[in-house]
């Protein structure tokens, strides 16, 4: 062992040459697969070494299926056919049986064949020139930039580009759509693709403008949508761009007429769409974005909006991203946010509507992660084990002991004394992270999965067959049903939302924090260092444990109530764009406050997000924050 | 100090001076190689009766041995005429019933005759076992050479046998710890010289031990020892450690290496006592045997070398040059320019002298050459190698040079170059070469899908020459004859060229920019006219991918080298190599003429370089002090110095009178594949894959050297760090690996290479 880790090199285990001789059907005893074993890594290296001299003389840094076939041919070796391909090749394990094997998917040779978009206008070759460096010291351009001209254009090209972009950026919508949608389906545009890449750059330019950002926007999504178009290392610059929408304060964001949260969401979208099509383009793009997503919203001196991309962003990244980023932050995070929305003064009227904005875009987040995580837990149980493995790996362990009954006491003792912060690597199992997440929304949260269930049948009894609950196994698949159907219920919630029913989340609460502590004591969170009264209290009863949540986030409910409530809208704005917001104020206040006690006002949060679903969903189903995943 | 092989030295066995018997390499292009296959790897030796009076004996055997193996290859012409000229058709008659003869060949000769792999490793094997020794004697171009293959070269099989000696697997290590002790014991100044004997002895007693099937025992031996060897050297132990079996041992060249070409060492002669005295008395003769036997050890007289010292001359794949195979006198000298006369208005020449297409050059004396004027004493004869003649074309050229030159920049320290870059856009095929022509009117590229493409970067475009009918229509008497011959309908700013079917490796233009070389993976070099942008001629010779080519300043000739461990010398009318430089062991990678045309110049992936001298076809320079594969070389304008370029990111330079190092510049972190002096030699430019070019103040790097009263018979120098001091700027491209530097005549500094996104 020890030694094989000294030589660093590939080693064909005796096995596999093993499984290579039934493959052909041969047997081979031990001995023999052991030489042969020996004798193929041998050659394997021989051959490596031959085609590394292909490489350099060729003065590239990576060896090439080409190399190594040259190498193979040059010492009289049938050459490897079927590795040319440019993209890698996924090498995949086999569940069953320690197997590993390169996948090998079948072509349609007729298709490719007779395919009618072959690709073209791939850019001739040339020589461009430009003076570097003027007596060795005037650096004319800056170091280490990309070329201006990659290509000259003909002149067919360059009209297109002038038209295509003229069109998107100019004034006609219809005209606009023609161009994107050729944009999207054009075979023949590659070698535009460094000006158009460099057009969307522009970005930064038109930050006062929302109509032209979101018009490059679309612009981006015609090109990540076009098939015929590599990427590339264009992805970067792209994805720098949608950045930019997505976290800047942008110019446009001072005026609060603008709607700049619909850019967001836009981008947010487009964000993940990059990168579910084209992540593998540049390595370590995903991580790369998640860190500066982190950066901002770690940041408190950034502007809301910022922070607000930076959710959004996160959320369109998946539940995963959620869970790796936010939910660790959701603590630090939460006492800026909450200061802000404490602040009742006149002038921090509009800091704290866009603090709500925030607070909805976290709610509808977090509530995507606990569903989803609900729903990996649940699948397990319904016996697909694809994909689990595939979507949620590493999650079942820790749910696997549900049933166990255990330190009910203790847990109690040990939550009191959480002082470890827990460290996030670890994925945190569902019913902690409920308890966490319940600590600071309080019954928001729980509101939200209720109505997942308010609309079948058993409408208000649903509240105690929440996620909680679904960690008993029977009630597993049926939770895993309903949960996508939570989306499509937001049309009706606000009636049920508005009316003070909820109060049967209750004992979901109270069952959600019990069941969990019960065996994940170890796992104590940050978010219970911070708040523990609340948490403890939840988990003792249910009563008192919202009262106190609730006054500390709003220590003046009853004054405060019509304005939270407004700013709660923040769909609102996006419907009649441009709108102010009190001009809503009227639509959504008449039925709330005659609905609503005062000790209600947990609930009011939660409308926040309810309340835009719908009117979201309504506006262009392509905004909303939930990704059918 | 000239003590050079005594005592040590007769320890040698006697078949040393077999292997080392005077070996001209001289292929003759007039001489077809007669029943040679053209496909058989077989390298063209030339046997010459060797001029030192060798035992009579060995010669006889040698010659046997030689008769019998042109009989086994059915090489019946060949055979008959060394038998004549031997005069021993009466002791071949003999020896024919007696089966295989005495020498070498131990009957390893008919144990495979199947082999094919083999028998091309032998060849090889012979080529490099050639110029182990450096010839004395030049030999005239006239003696006809007889071609044999591999002769006086046991067979693979007797090679490795050497290593079929028994001893205690269990020893080894105890003798190679012993040994190591012992030199951990010596004084300072002694340990660090003794300390090189640790490399070499570790390969052989390794590769022992895997010849003697030990292999757990060799696998022990490699872990414990292994980490001790110098960094330099990991490559090959990378290599060495993946080998575990006998089988493998045979198709391993780098093993081959090892075995035929003795490892060799520079070693006090004091520090060699030590150690002779060392291994008597212990009677470790394990050691004693090997040392013996697989290493040359080359004791001087004086004081010991310093770790240091040895460091820079250290890593190579066969130890350090043999001193006195950097002995010979080079003649490094420029020839003298012929004089021409700058007429003032140069128009009405141009008219008058352009008459008729330049055709097919031929060498002859250079008579233009007047030798009034003041010869440089380090030049070798004007017309030592024959050239071609100046045509009135390429003295307009030289006119225009000459004026060019008037405007030149003068640079220093004070005053560096401008760069241009040449990026090349969109070459998802790979750029592989890149080459301007000197008067950088046209930059070609080789790509990796066989082609080559030739661009004007001037606004003037590439015409091709119209047709044969068209061409008769032509009144051929007008004043401007060569502009009607040219088809205005072809002109374009690229030409692409196809012929090749493998990655074009190297092109070269020739220097009047009528012709273009190119090399490729297919083992030929082609010929393209740069008049009707076509292939003029496919020279075969190589039989692996050539990796380099270069034209000589002066046209006509050619060199090329590759994969096969051999340069070629061409000329363009000859379809046939003129010279065979063999004697590296490992790929040529790159290649260079001198700049008076008499040497070449060939950096390998064994991390020396050798100059080899046209005339004689001898090896009469070896460089060692890479610890990579070379991949760039430049001789200094004034041709005194060479500057090498490896894949470690360092460049070397060195003197070539002296045969010394003579700088090492340090600060790329990639292989340098570009080097070049700027026209006037005051600036050298390195461009590398690190995506930068750096600029180094040549003159200093000299002068400090020149000043410093280093001893060149010892050939020992310190190398000053100043490394920091001669880098004048570091310049980064655009994402762009520099494969090419080119000085324009007004010293406007020009680099090449594909934009790699």
């Amino acid at each position: 062992m020890a030694d094989r880790e000294e030589r660093k090199f590939a080693e064909v285990p005796r096995d596999s040459v093993k499984l290579m001789a039934e493959s052909v059907g041969v047997e081979l005893s031990d001995d023999i697969a052991a030489m042969l074993a020996e004798d193929v890594c041998y050659r394997l290296r021989e051959a490596a070494q031959n085609s590394s001299q292909f490489m350099r003389h060729a003065k590239r840094r990576r060896l090439t299926v080409e190399d190594f076939n040259r190498a193979l041919r040059w010492s009289n070796v049938e050459a490897v056919c079927g590795y040319g391909s440019q993209d890698a090749l996924p090498f995949r394990p086999l569940k069953e049986g320690e197997l590993y094997f390169v996948e090998d998917r079948e072509i349609n040779l007729v298709e490719l064949a007779l395919a009618t978009n072959i690709p073209k206008g791939c850019a001739e070759t040339m020589v461009r020139v430009q003076v570097s460096y003027l007596d060795g010291k005037g650096n004319v351009e800056p170091q280490g930039a990309v070329p201006t001209a990659v290509q000259s254009l003909t002149d067919d090209l360059l009209k297109y580009y002038q038209q295509v972009t003229r069109a998107i950026l100019g004034e006609d919508q219809q005209l606009m759509k023609v161009a994107l949608q050729d944009l999207q389906t054009n075979s023949k545009i590659a070698a535009l693709l460094p000006y158009f890449v460099h057009v969307v750059s522009g970005v930064k330019s038109v930050s006062h403008d929302l109509e032209q950002l979101s018009r490059l926007l679309h612009m981006v999504k015609s090109l990540v949508q076009n098939p015929f178009l590599y990427l590339g290392s264009y992805i970067k610059s792209l994805v720098s761009s949608v950045m930019y929408c997505i976290l800047e304060p942008l110019a446009a964001s001072i005026n609060p007429l603008n709607d700049h949260w619909t850019l967001r969401d836009y981008a947010a979208l487009l964000l993940s769409h990059i990168f579910w099509a084209h992540g593998d383009l540049v390595g370590g793009l995903y991580h790369q974005i998640l860190l500066s997503l982190q950066k901002v919203l770690s940041d408190p001196v950034r502007p809301l909006c910022s922070h607000y991309g930076a959710v959004v962003g996160l959320h369109a990244l998946g539940w995963k991203a959620v869970e790796r980023v936010l939910f660790p932050h959701l603590s630090a995070y939460w006492s800026n946010l909450q200061a802000v929305l404490d602040d009742d003064s006149v002038s921090n009227a509009q800091v704290k509507a866009d603090g709500h904005k925030v607070y909805g875009a976290i709610l509808v987040a977090v509530e995507k992660l606990l569903k989803m995580k609900a729903q990996s837990r649940s699948v397990p149980a319904e016996g697909s084990v694809a994909v689990r493995e595939r979507s949620f790996p590493g999650l079942s362990p820790p749910q696997e002991p549900v049933s166990e009954p255990g330190f009910g006491i203790a847990s109690h003792l040990l939550q009191g004394a959480a002082g470890v912060p827990a460290e996030e690597p670890v994925p945190v199992p569902l019913p902690v992270m409920y308890r966490e997440l319940y600590a600071f929304f309080g019954d928001s949260l729980a509101v939200r999965f209720s109505t997942g269930p308010g609309i079948e049948p058993r409408a208000s009894r649903a509240a105690p067959h929440q996620p909680p609950d679904s960690k008993k196994e029977g009630m597993g698949p049926d939770t895993t049903r309903k949960m996508p159907q939570l989306t499509a219920s937001m049309t009706i919630s606000p009636r049920q939302d508005s009316s003070p029913k909820n109060e049967p989340s209750l004992p979901a609460v109270q069952n959600s924090s019990a069941a969990p502590s019960r065996f994940q004591r170890s796992s104590s969170s940050s978010l219970q260092r911070s708040k523990p009264p609340p948490s403890k209290a939840a988990q003792r009863s249910a009563g008192p444990p919202r009262e106190v949540f609730q006054k500390s986030r709003f220590p003046l409910p009853p004054a405060t109530a019509p304005f939270s409530f407004l700013i709660a809208g923040r769909q609102t704005g996006r419907r009649c764009q441009g709108r102010r917001f009190q001009t809503s104020f009227p639509q959504l206040h008449p039925p709330n406050p005659s609905a609503q006690p005062p000790r209600g006002y947990a609930h009011k949060l939660p409308v926040i997000g309810r309340m835009g679903k719908p009117i979201k969903r309504w506006v262009c189903s392509q905004y909303s924050l939930h990704l059918p995943l | 100090m000239a003590a050079v092989q005594d005592g040590p030295i007769e320890l040698e066995p006697e078949n040393e001076i077999k292997t080392e018997t005077s070996n001209e390499v001289l292929g003759n292009p007039g001489d077809a190689s007669g029943g040679v296959p053209p496909t058989a790897p077989v390298a063209a030796v030339a046997t010459e009766k060797p001029a030192a009076a060798a035992a009579d004996s060995t010669e006889r055997q040698t010659l046997l041995a030689v008769l019998q193996f042109l009989k086994k290859s059915k090489l019946f012409e060949s055979e008959e005429i060394l038998r004549r000229e031997a005069g021993l058709l009466n002791e071949i008659g003999d020896s024919q019933g007696s089966g295989v003869g005495g020498a070498g060949l131990g009957g390893g000769g008919d144990a495979e005759p199947e082999s094919g792999d083999a028998s091309s490793l032998l060849s090889r094997v012979a080529g490099a076992a050639a110029t182990a020794s450096a010839n004395a004697t030049p030999a005239p171009a006239k003696v006809t050479p007889v071609v044999t293959g591999g002769e006086d070269q046991p067979d693979v099989n007797v090679v490795l046998a050497a290593y079929s000696q028994q001893g205690d697997p269990v020893l080894y290590p105890v003798y190679y710890s012993g040994l190591k002790r012992f030199i951990d014991s010596v004084l300072d100044c002694h340990r660090a010289e003794l300390s090189q004997v640790f490399y070499p002895l570790f390969v052989h007693m390794y590769l022992e031990l895997v010849y003697n099937q030990y292999e757990k025992e060799a696998k022990a031996f490699f872990e414990k020892f292994h980490g001790d060897q110098e960094c330099y050297y990991k490559d090959d132990l990378r290599i060495l450690s993946g080998l575990t079996k006998k089988e493998h041992m045979k198709g391993n060249e780098t093993l081959l290496d090892f075995r035929t070409s003795k490892f060799v060492l520079r070693i006090s002669r004091d520090s060699y006592q030590l150690l002779k005295r060392h291994l008597q008395e212990r009677q470790n003769n394990q050691i004693w045997n090997i040392i013996q036997e697989h290493l040359y050890i080359d004791i001087f007289d004086g004081m010991p070398r310093s770790k240091g010292q040895i460091d820079s001359m250290s890593g190579s794949l066969a130890g350090e040059a043999k001193r006195e195979a950097n002995k010979a006198k080079v003649f490094y000298g420029l020839l003298k320019e012929p004089e021409i006369e700058v007429p003032l208005d140069d128009e009405d020449e141009e008219a008058e002298n352009e008459e008729g297409k330049p055709k097919k050059k031929k060498p002859k004396k250079d008579s233009t050459g007047s030798k009034s004027k003041k010869q440089d004493p380090n030049a070798p004869q004007q017309s030592r190698i024959p050239l071609p003649e100046l045509k009135d074309s390429d003295k307009l050229d030289k006119i225009m040079n000459m004026k060019e030159a008037t405007k030149r920049v003068r640079l220093g320290p004070e005053s560096l170059p401008s760069i241009c870059f040449y990026t090349f856009l969109n070459a998802y095929q790979g750029l592989t070469a890149v080459d301007f022509t000197d008067d950088s009117s046209l930059v070609a590229g080789g790509f990796a899908d066989s082609t080559v493409r030739v661009w004007s970067v001037t606004p003037k475009k590439l015409r091709g020459v119209k047709t044969a009918g068209d061409l008769s229509l032509i009144d051929k008497d007008s004043d401007d004859v060569l502009e009607r011959i040219m088809d205005e309908k072809t002109a374009s700013e690229s030409k692409n060229l196809y012929g090749h079917s493998g990655p074009v490796y190297g092109i070269s233009f020739s220097p009047d920019r009528n012709y273009l070389l190119s090399c490729s993976e297919d083992a030929t070099v082609r010929l393209w006219s740069l008049q009707t942008f076509t292939c003029l001629v496919g020279y075969k010779g190589h039989n692996y991918p050539v990796w380099d080519t270069q034209f000589s300043p002066y046209g006509y000739y050619f060199i090329s080298g590759g994969h096969d461990r051999v340069a070629r010398l061409w000329a363009t009318d000859h379809y046939q190599p003129l010279r065979i430089f063999s004697g590296h062991l490992a790929d040529i990678t790159c290649t260079r003429f001198h700049p008076n045309s008499n040497y070449v110049a060939t950096g390998s992936a064994d991390r020396t370089i050798r100059l080899w001298d046209i005339l004689t076809g001898n090896c009469v320079r070896i460089f060692t002090g890479h610890k990579g594969p070379i991949h760039s070389l430049a001789f200094s304008p004034n041709g005194k110095f060479l500057a090498s370029g490896a894949t470690d990111g360092r460049v070397l330079l060195w003197d070539i009178g002296h045969g010394l190092m003579i700088g090492e510049l340090k600060g790329h972190t990639d292989t340098v594949y570009a080097l070049k002096f700027s026209r006037d030699g005051e600036i050298l430019a390195s461009g590398s894959m690190d995506n930068t070019v750096r600029l180094w103040d040549a003159l200093k790097a000299f002068d400090d050297i020149e000043t410093d009263d280093f001893t060149a018979a010892t050939g020992h120098i310190t190398l000053p760090e100043n490394s920091q001091e001669l880098l004048l700027g570091s310049y980064m491209t655009k994402s762009t690996p520099v494969i090419h530097l080119h000085f324009t005549r007004r010293n406007l500094l020009l680099g090449a290479g594909a934009y790699n996104p």
